[in-house]
């Protein structure tokens, strides 16, 4: 063992903005470990010999390794164990739920908190950008080419993956800009955009291409692209879709949105800056339906562009709420108000067409359903009337079906989700994969990372096998 | 980039641009739209696309200039670019097998009811087009629809131009001299495309209808151009834009419509400054 091992049984806690002041800004919540804190924190990793914080890695980084790095103050060592797994590792550091993967396994967790693991990849994955100036080595091509769709999270980590390989890699991106979710969706005070940049920069120094408003399905099709443009292989990673209403009345009124028009609008279009040219309705009170991360995000923007009252409604308890309980802790301390057990029945609007409050009816836990939570069962004659002035939908998507609806021979399961064939990600079309929300419906950043990473290398072996 | 090949006012409100954008113009059928982005920093608006040429690898749109964004586009001349021109977007018009169609336009709808005119032309059909403007200045496109139209009605507010009064009283005349259209295709206001399906409803003839609500990505992503079509919602961007007419629920699009209209009135005082300190 090269280091002390530190005893404490707590994590370093994370500095951060303080919450009366974060929920008026946009700057990021958390600040980051200092060199100190994060060579103290790296000592209470016992290295274990298994490793089970590796395997609740979807791609798979040595962690103690890294970590070992971090304690011996070679943090460009450490970032470069992290940079051999992951193509994101300041995106990764940020947004990951590594409360059900790595830090979920950590050994230190059976006792008291586990290591971590998410702030100390943050830290070296933010100390190399702030230290080390290198334009990441070119790699010798190898004369096949790869096209992928859809520059987020998945694509962006297939890119770095295959372009690492000699692959000569272009992304088709429908947006004006690179990034996908990590531009449109995460708020920039989880993730600043310019570290996203940062991160696809690196991309580009790789060698990678990025051609941006194009739709593929639309502009050009999958055939174009394994025709007259010669790709070899086609990896979709082209995300989640489109938004899902819940079918009640009032859901056209003037303030509803959807959970992706209302972050998008804010992060993509930077409504948030003053000056921008991108409308949005400044709210006094807010009601976002859904439990999700996504539904954190848009109540915490809401009440960062000035609402007095923001409510998460969500129709069963907060203990099922799907979000991180860290995205949860930080809505609860920035004043966002927790309507748990409620679900809207209408939304009730003005003369002029304008939301005006909704009607919600209380609901309690019964028997549990297929996904294995307590079904909440409404309660007779509970309805009451809350009142809001906008109402933002975040209750999942539906896949898009630009791609499907054009690609011959491309098998889709009833939701409208590309079918592949496990983990590698093969679709039913031959030197055609697929993987992220595409394929899995609206799930996580690194979920999406990991099966791009997987497809990478099915990718690679597929074509060197040709 | 996009380079903008040519610019033309076609009115003091309206103009035309041919934007070389050689893979949209490959795919772009009638009925279908773009989504543009004339600077870094502008809104993204979807436009329909009103002509298409798949050799010089053009598209012409036609805009009128009422907000913002609408402004800075036309700020742009030729020889200039858009920052962002993505498309083909949308379904196309399903023109095929009509025989007989109304084509009734409505200002700078008549924008985009034209390239479908004279598709129709060009598939052989009888078209009978019905264009309404509020006043002469306002009139876009007269020759092109004459060279594309068996019959032509022209109708305006102010009596200025042809017929004075509006686009349903000649369509309802049309049909009552005994004309049997196989289809109706209105494009313009939605007030005007909600009378023409009032009418055309009364004599059951099928009705469509070009939407055009706020968009954002127009990809399918953002939800904000939904619409509720014989009582379920659609997406303008994927689903349409076109959609059967006599289904919409126009009054609840005409209330979406307006969610920012102050905001715009807004950004285009603040533009109308802003041009007005470059002119001092």
């Amino acid at each position: 063992m090269a280091h002390q091992i530190n005893m404490d049984p707590c994590k370093c806690p994370m500095p951060s903005q303080e919450p009366q002041v974060r929920n008026h800004n946009f700057d990021e919540v958390a600040l980051g470990y200092t060199a100190e804190m994060a060579v103290n924190e790296a000592k209470r990793c016992l290295n274990c010999k298994n490793k089970p914080c590796q395997t609740g890695c979807p791609v798979g980084i040595d962690i103690p390794a890294f970590i070992g790095k971090v304690a011996e103050e070679d943090f460009e060592g450490a970032y470069q164990v992290l940079s051999a797994s992951s193509a994101l590792p300041a995106v990764c550091g940020r947004v990951c739920p590594q409360e059900n993967q790595c830090e979920g396994k950590c050994v230190r967790g059976i006792k008291g908190e586990s290591v971590g693991i998410g702030r100390l990849e943050r830290f070296v994955a933010d100390w190399h950008r702030e230290h080390v100036n290198e334009a990441p080595v070119k790699p010798q091509p190898n004369g096949h080419k790869v096209a992928i769709i859809g520059a987020g999270p998945s694509g962006l980590t297939a890119a770095g993956d295959l372009a690492k390989l000699g692959y000569e890699v272009t992304i088709y991106e429908a947006l004006h800009l690179a990034g996908g979710v990590l531009v449109y969706g995460i708020p920039e005070f989880r993730l600043p955009k310019a570290i996203v940049q940062q991160e696809i920069d690196g991309l580009k120094a790789l060698g990678v291409t990025i051609e941006t408003n194009m739709v593929i399905g639309k502009v050009l099709t999958i055939d174009e692209l394994m025709g007259e443009y010669g790709f070899e292989a086609v990896y979709i990673a082209s995300g989640a879709g489109l938004p899902r209403f819940m079918g009640i009345p009032g859901e056209s009124l003037k303030g509803v949105y959807s959970a992706n028009e209302y972050l998008t609008r804010i992060n993509l279009m930077k409504a948030y800056k003053p000056g921008s040219k991108t409308p949005i309705m400044h709210s006094h009170k807010v009601a976002v339906v859904g439990g999700g991360n996504v539904a954190m995000d848009a109540a915490r923007c809401a009440k960062r562009m000035g609402a007095e009252e923001v409510y998460i409604v969500y129709r069963r308890g907060m203990e099922e709420l799907p979000a991180r309980k860290e995205e949860v802790e930080h809505a609860q301390e920035e004043g966002i108000i927790f309507k748990t057990l409620t679900n809207p029945v209408e939304v009730l609007g003005d003369e002029d067409g304008r939301v005006r409050g909704m009607a919600c009816i209380e609901m309690e836990l019964g028997e549990p359903d297929a996904s294995g939570r307590r079904r909440p069962v409404e309660k007779p004659d509970s309805r009451f009337e809350l009142e809001v002035d906008t109402m933002i939908m975040s209750i999942g998507t539906s896949p898009n079906p630009l791609i499907r609806s054009t690609t011959p021979g491309l098998e889709t399961n009833r939701h409208g989700c590309i079918v592949t064939n496990g983990d590698d990600g093969l679709t039913s079309r031959e030197g055609v994969y697929a993987g992220g929300d595409a394929v899995t419906g609206a799930a996580t950043v690194i979920l999406a990372m990991g099966a791009g990473k997987q497809a990478a290398a099915a990718i690679h072996q597929y074509i060197q096998n040709k | 980039m996009f380079r903008i090949a040519e610019k033309t006012p076609l009115n003091p409100t309206v103009t035309k641009m041919v934007i070389e954008a050689p893979l949209v113009a490959k795919k772009a059928q009638p009925g279908q739209f773009i989504i543009v982005r004339p600077f870094e920093d502008s809104e993204r608006i979807p436009l329909t696309i009103a002509d298409f040429d798949c050799q010089a690898g053009t598209i012409t749109i036609i805009f009128q200039i009422v907000g913002g964004t609408t402004m800075e586009l036309n700020q742009l001349e030729a020889g200039q670019s858009v920052h962002d021109f993505v498309g083909p977007l949308g379904r196309a018009s399903e023109l095929e097998g009509l025989k007989k169609v109304a084509v009734v336009g409505g200002g700078v709808g008549c924008a985009i009811a034209y390239p479908t005119a004279k598709r129709l032309h060009e598939l052989g059909a009888e078209v009978h087009s019905i264009v309404g403007f509020r006043s002469k200045d306002l009139v876009i496109l007269e020759q092109e629809f004459e060279a594309v139209s068996d019959h032509m009605a022209k109708m305006s507010d102010d009596g200025t131009w042809g017929e004075k009064g509006l686009v349903t009283n000649a369509l309802e005349a049309l049909i009552q001299a005994g004309n049997q259209y196989d289809e109706v295709i209105a494009i313009g206001p939605l007030i005007m495309m909600k009378f023409v399906c009032k009418l055309t409803e009364k004599y059951g003839i099928k009705t469509t209808v070009s939407m055009n609500p706020i968009m954002i990505d127009g990809t399918g992503m953002c939800g904000g151009c939904r619409l509720t079509v014989g009582g379920v919602t659609k997406f303008a961007c994927v689903d349409g834009p076109d959609f059967d007419g006599h289904q919409v629920d126009f009054d609840e699009a005409m209330h979406r419509g307006s969610t920012y209209r102050e905001f715009e009135a807004h950004a285009r005082e603040a533009s109308c400054n802003l041009l007005n300190k470059e002119v001092q």
